[in-house]
C-alpha cells in the first residue's frame, strides 16, 4: 500500500453511496489499524443528482482529504461515470454497473462491468443493497481491507433484522469480483 | 478505568461531542445545510443530560434564546451557515456590549444569499468579525480536524465563559461533513472552565462592576437583580449616557480580548524555521496547504505552512515575524480575497499571493504547489 489509496463510490442521491464510504472508511480506521477520511459531495436534491463519496485510506496521517488520483472507483449512473471517470488513474480500477452504464469511458484504467444492481434485485429481492454487494466487490478486487474487517464494518451499521441480507449481499459481492479478478 | 474508544465521527457530531463535554446544556437553533447534524445531535444528546434544545421559528429567535438561556446560568449553543449568521449579527453585536458568554458555531457553505448550500467555502471570515455594527470584540477559532472540532469547541466555551463574550467556532463544509477516526476525552482530560460565581450578597452586585475587567456573571433569576440592555450602560446594566462611562465601557470590551491575545492565538507552525516560502492557511484549505509543503520539501524546496487555529484576533505577531524573514507568503482561501488582506496588513516586507478559489470545490495542494514553485 503506497502512502495514499483513494477510492470514489459515486452514483445518484439515495443510493447508499455516502454509507457505503462511511463502511469503507471505518473498515479501515476501526476495524483495522489504518487512518481513513471520508468526504462527500453532493447537490441540493436529496434524491437524484450526481452524488459521491470519497475514502483515502492511508498508514500515514492523511492530509488533504479529497482524492487526487484515483485508485479504484465504483460507478452506479452513467451520469456520475461520466462526470468524474476521469481522476482514476492509468492502472487503477473503475468498476461501473452493467445496466446503468452503457457509454463506456476509455482510459489508462482497468475497466469492469457488472450487473450489481440487477443481481441485487435478482438473487436477493432488494436493491437497496446493491451498495454492499458494491463494497463486496471492491473489498476482494483491491484487497484494501480485509473481508473480515469489511463484515464487521457493515454488521455495525445495519439494522438487526437485515444482519443476514447483508451478509449474503457481501458474499455475492465477493464471489463474484473474483470470478472478475 | 474508562477507555479511550476509537470512534469514526463526522465533523459536526465531534462539535456535538465537544460542546457537552464543556457542559453545554442549553441549545437553540434553526436547522441549515451543512450546519444540520450539530442540530440533529444536540436535539438528542441534550435532553438525556437534563437539558434543553429547541427548534426555534428562525436564525434570530434562536441566538435570542442561546442569550436568554445563558445569562440564567446555562453554557449555550447556537448553529448556523452563512444565510442565518447574517440573521444572527444583530444579536451577536448585543451578546458582546451586553458581555453574555456563547458559542455560535458558523459552518460555511457558498454565498452570498443562500448560495450553494452543499459547496464548501471560507467567505465568513470578515462576516465573523465585522458582521455586527459598531466596534465589538471578536474571537473565532477556525478547526480543520475532526478531532480538533472537538477541542476547539472546548475551548470555544471556555474562552466565552473567561471573556464573557460570544465566541465563534468557524469551519468550512468539508471539515464539517467528513469522518475522520477519533478518540473521544476522558472526564477530565481536557480544561473546562467554568463560569466566575459572583463574589458578593445579592444586594451588592453589579453585571457590570467596574472593578473588574471581566466582572462575574451572576446566573438571571437567582437572587441577583439586574438590568439587561443594548444600550450602552452604567455597572448596574441601567442605560447611561455618561460620556465617560460610555468610552470606559467601549474600550474595556475590546481590551478585555485585546490584552490577552497571547491566551487567545493559537498557531500550528509546520517546517517554518528554515523556510523561504510560507503559506498561511485555515481549515480544509491548511490540509490541501500541508500537502503541498510535503511535496515542496520533497522537491527540495524550503517551503513552510503557518495555520492559524484562532481566526480572531488575527495573529498578527506571528506573521509579522513570518513576515520580516521569508521571501513570500501565498495566502489561498476559500474566497475572493479575505484574509490574504490581514496577512498584508502584518507582513511589510514578504510578497504576498492570494490564491482563491469560489466555485464549491476546494483549493486542491496542486494549485498551491504551483504557486509554492513560483517563488522558488
Amino acid at each position: 500500500m503506497g502512502a495514499r489509496y483513494e477510492i470514489r463510490f459515486s452514483g445518484s442521491g439515495g443510493q447508499g453511496m455516502i454509507l457505503a464510504g462511511i463502511i469503507m472508511a471505518e473498515a479501515a480506521s476501526i476495524y483495522e489499524d489504518k487512518n481513513a477520511v471520508q468526504s462527500q459531495s453532493y447537490g441540493p436534491e436529496s434524491r437524484g443528482g450526481a452524488s459521491k463519496a470519497e475514502v483515502i485510506i492511508s498508514n500515514q496521517p492523511i492530509d488533504y482529504p479529497k482524492s487526487t488520483s484515483i485508485d479504484c472507483m465504483l460507478a452506479m449512473t452513467q451520469e456520475a461515470c461520466t462526470k468524474y471517470y476521469k481522476d482514476v488513474k492509468a492502472g487503477g480500477i473503475l468498476l461501473v454497473d452493467t445496466d446503468e452504464v452503457k457509454t463506456l469511458p476509455k482510459g489508462g484504467f482497468r475497466l469492469l462491468s457488472f450487473p450489481i444492481i440487477e443481481t441485487a434485485r435478482k438473487e436477493l429481492g432488494k436493491t437497496i443493497v446493491a451498495n454492499i454487494i458494491s463494497l463486496g466487490m471492491i473489498t476482494e478486487l483491491t484487497g484494501i481491507v480485509s473481508r473480515e474487517s469489511i463484515e464487521k464494518s457493515v454488521l455495525s451499521r445495519v439494522p438487526a433484522a437485515f444482519l443476514d441480507l447483508n451478509k449474503k449481499a457481501l458474499a455475492i459481492g465477493f464471489e463474484r469480483a473474483a470470478a472478475l479478478k | 478505568m474508562a477507555e479511550r474508544k476509537k470512534k469514526l465521527l463526522q465533523g459536526n457530531d465531534a462539535c456535538v461531542e465537544g460542546a457537552l463535554y464543556a457542559g453545554c446544556r442549553f441549545y437553540a437553533g434553526y436547522p441549515i445545510t451543512p450546519s444540520t447534524e450539530i442540530a440533529e445531535g444536540m436535539s438528542v444528546r441534550l435532553p438525556k443530560l437534563g437539558g434543553k434544545f429547541i427548534q426555534m421559528e428562525d436564525e434570530i429567535a434562536s441566538i435570542a434564546a442561546a442569550i436568554g438561556a445563558s445569562l440564567t446560568g446555562l453554557k449555550s449553543l447556537t448553529a448556523t451557515s452563512g444565510p442565518g449568521l447574517s440573521l444572527k449579527q444583530e444579536c451577536i453585536g448585543y451578546a458582546c456590549l451586553t458581555e453574555v458568554p456563547l458559542v455560535i458555531v458558523n459552518v460555511m457553505r457558498g454565498g452570498p444569499s443562500t448560495g450553494y448550500p452543499t459547496g464548501p467555502s471560507q467567505s465568513d471570515l470578515m462576516a465573523a468579525k465585522w458582521g455586527a455594527h459598531g466596534d465589538h470584540p471578536a474571537i473565532s477559532l477556525a478547526p480543520q480536524s475532526v478531532q480538533e472540532i472537538l477541542t476547539e469547541t472546548v475551548r470555544a466555551f471556555n474562552l466565552a465563559e473567561r471573556f464573557r463574550t460570544p465566541v465563534m467556532v468557524l469551519y468550512d463544509e468539508i471539515v464539517g461533513h467528513m469522518r475522520e477516526p477519533i478518540t473521544l476525552p476522558l472526564p477530565g482530560e481536557l480544561e473546562v472552565i467554568d463560569r466566575a460565581k459572583a463574589a458578593c450578597r445579592p444586594e451588592e452586585y453589579f453585571p457590570y462592576d467596574d472593578r473588574y475587567e471581566v466582572a462575574p456573571l451572576a446566573p438571571f433569576g437567582a437572587g441577583y437583580r439586574f438590568h439587561v440592555t443594548g444600550l450602552n450602560h452604567k455597572q448596574d446594566g441601567f442605560p447611561t449616557n455618561d460620556s465617560n462611562i460610555i468610552r470606559a465601557n467601549n474600550e474595556r470590551i475590546m481590551n478585555k480580548i485585546e490584552n490577552h491575545k497571547d491566551e487567545i492565538c493559537l498557531n500550528e507552525a509546520i517546517d517554518l524555521d528554515d523556510a523561504e516560502i510560507a503559506v498561511v492557511a485555515i481549515g480544509s484549505t491548511a490540509r490541501s496547504a500541508r500537502y503541498a509543503v510535503k511535496e515542496a520539501r520533497a522537491a527540495g524546496i524550503k517551503a513552510g505552512l503557518l495555520r492559524p487555529i484562532t481566526m480572531w484576533p488575527f495573529p498578527d505577531k506571528a506573521v509579522k515575524e513570518l513576515g520580516s524573514r521569508v521571501k513570500a507568503i501565498i495566502v489561498p482561501e476559500l474566497n475572493l480575497g479575505q484574509m490574504v488582506h490581514e496577512v498584508e496588513r502584518c507582513s511589510k516586507k514578504a510578497q504576498v499571493t492570494g490564491i482563491h478559489r469560489v466555485d464549491g470545490e476546494p483549493i486542491t495542494p496542486a494549485q498551491i504547489l504551483e504557486a509554492i514553485r513560483k517563488h522558488k
